[in-house]
């Protein structure tokens, strides 16, 4: 008997739903994103994402079920955001999720937003099986994750400020590159001088896996600043190249050592700057060295979506870990929290 | 016939059930407690002790706004799940309308008046006959405009709602017509004033598949706000 799951995801500012079986086979994607509306603001604007979500949500649920050729009566398990992201696009994820579980008496399991980003790896590697080590890297998270088994994680490192993908926007927007920085900045690297400039690379001292942005950004806008005041002209494309090379280096250094010290006989990454195709490079790199196989979700799969919800809510459901009707949104929750 | 209401917009939490003309059931609660803790543990409460199946309802009616931006929310994407699940039409009523209704005997211009925070109001003056006439129309403004406008309007006023207790000198000060306050009990939101409401919607056939549910916050967003200010 296989199980489908529904998800659904509304933690910053993507309305999403999904339904996938047994917690690896996509029967339905359907993402609505509010990039267009967001890009006007250089950012997310939790008002406006909130409202967003709540004028969407039915139609997106409503196309996942439609496009799995499934009616909520084939569903096992409705499983929902709940954390961690903004307080008000996930309020109406979980109140939409949990009055749909009451009133159609389907379960409800609640789902850790990362962990949904960790598992989006099994969907196209099904030989992915845990143990195994991960690098979430998004605009609100960047955690190095030792994923012991489905629902077991131990995070090694994290970000003591900026995520990496914040940083991304942020010199984005300082460069003139506007939002949403990731792609955009990528794009302008590769007609970069990777020499130009030389960023540091930022350590976190007592902690080493842990990661600091905040400076690396700030050596970013001092170096435009002085650029500046010297009338020295400032190549955009110069700056992101040396700054992805910096991002990149840390978090595939911090990838190799703690491939080196824990020994997992695997490697994946997760998250929206997953899809950044540097990135991807140095990690393959990094696991080619040692010898352990790398794995990436297609880019459809980094970004916010409902497929890796309902894949980490199929490990909920099958662990019985069903949320009551007081379920509450958790802005700050922890890795591992339940 | 029976129907559903709902009211989270703001402080109040309230579900009730109405069959026919008869409330048959109602559960409220004035707490400071997040809507998404208490509303649908209640509504679990409510139908257990009505021993309701919620297959059996017609409608559910939720109040729209003006209110608390993230109660609102709350409410709406709740009605939409109850409505997807359901497969049941809604019926959108104004918050101000629904919380008229709980003075809806009374024979004054009835003025419901919320905190909108930032010194400003969310107002409205109604007359029933057998159903409410939005005679002031609702908006969101200063409390000095609003009672300008029940001023104007020139008959007796009756004020209630979660705006009393912060504009009550201002109201006394500058209203110039006949006015009281709503009686101790009937002077917040409640889902039974919703349903009041409703009654006659549903009656004239205004419903709304889950989808079509709009919020009416009357306020666009501060980043909006501080976009049109800067002529964008």
């Amino acid at each position: 008997m296989s199980v489908k799951i529904l998800g659904i995801e509304s933690s910053c500012d993507e309305t999403a739903a999904s339904v996938v079986e047994d917690g690896r086979l996509v029967l339905s994607n359907v993402i609505s994103s509010q990039i267009d509306i967001h890009t006007l603001y250089g950012g997310v604007v939790p008002e406006i994402a909130s409202r967003k979500h709540v004028e969407r949500i039915s139609q997106v649920v409503d196309k996942a079920l439609s496009d799995a050729k499934c009616s909520l009566s084939d569903i096992d398990a409705i499983a929902v955001t709940y954390g961690p992201g903004l307080v008000g696009p996930l309020l109406v994820g979980v109140s939409f999720a949990k009055s749909l579980s009451f009133a159609s008496k389907i379960p409800l399991v609640p789902v850790h937003h990362i962990e949904g980003h960790i598992c989006a790896n099994f969907i196209e590697n099904k030989e992915l099986e845990p143990p195994f080590l991960c690098l979430v890297v998004s605009g609100g998270h960047t955690h190095l994750v030792m994923v012991h088994d489905y629902r077991d994680y131990e995070v090694l490192g994290k970000t003591r400020d900026d995520a990496a993908g914040e940083a991304f926007d942020k010199v984005a927007r300082a460069i003139g590159l506007g939002y949403p920085g990731g792609p955009k900045l990528e794009k302008a690297a590769l007609n970069g001088n990777h020499e130009a400039i030389e960023f540091p690379k930022a350590k976190v001292a007592g902690s080493v896996y842990d990661f600091s942005f905040s400076g690396l950004k700030s050596a970013v806008l001092n170096y435009i600043n002085q650029c500046n005041m010297q009338n020295i002209e400032v190549v955009p494309e110069d700056i992101a190249a040396c700054f992805q090379d910096a991002v990149t280096g840390v978090l595939a250094d911090h990838a190799k050592a703690a491939i080196e010290e824990y020994k997992p006989k695997a490697f994946a990454v997760a998250g929206g700057v997953a899809s950044n195709g540097a990135l991807r490079d140095r990690l393959q790199k990094v696991c080619d060295e040692c010898g352990i196989p790398f794995y990436k979700p297609s880019p459809i799969l980094c970004t916010d979506n409902g497929v890796m919800i309902a894949a980490a809510g199929y490990h909920e459901y099958m662990a019985k870990n069903f949320a009551g009707l007081d379920l509450n949104a958790v802005p700050a929750l922890k890795l591992g929290e339940r | 016939m029976k129907l559903l209401g709902i009211d989270t917009s703001g402080m109040v939490a309230s579900v009730a059930v109405m069959e026919d003309d008869i409330l048959i059931g109602e559960y409220t609660l004035n707490y400071k407690k997040t809507h998404s803790q208490t509303l649908m543990p209640m509504l679990d409460e409510l139908t257990k002790a009505l021993e309701l199946d919620l297959s059996t309802i017609d409608a559910i009616a939720v109040a729209v706004g003006p209110g608390s931006f993230t109660g609102l929310r709350i409410g709406a994407a709740a009605v939409k799940g109850l409505a997807m699940a359901l497969d049941k039409p809604v019926i959108e009523i104004s918050t101000l309308e629904g919380l008229a209704y709980s003075c809806c005997e009374s024979e004054k211009v009835v003025c419901p008046i919320l905190d909108a925070r930032r010194k400003q109001t969310y107002a409205a003056g109604y007359e029933f006959d057998t159903v409410a006439k939005e005679v002031i129309a609702q908006d969101a403004l200063a409390i000095e405009d609003f009672i300008e406008k029940v001023n104007a309007y020139g008959k007796n006023a009756l004020f209630l709602g979660d705006g009393v207790p912060v504009f009550k000198e201002d109201i006394e000060k500058l209203c110039t017509v006949p006015f009281s306050f709503a009686k101790p009990g009937q002077n917040r939101q409640s889902a039974s004033s919703v349903l009041r409401a409703a009654k006659d919607k549903f009656d004239k056939g205004e419903l709304k598949q889950g989808d079509e549910l709009r919020l009416n916050y009357l306020r666009v967003s501060q980043a909006e706000r501080e976009r049109a200010e800067k002529g964008l």
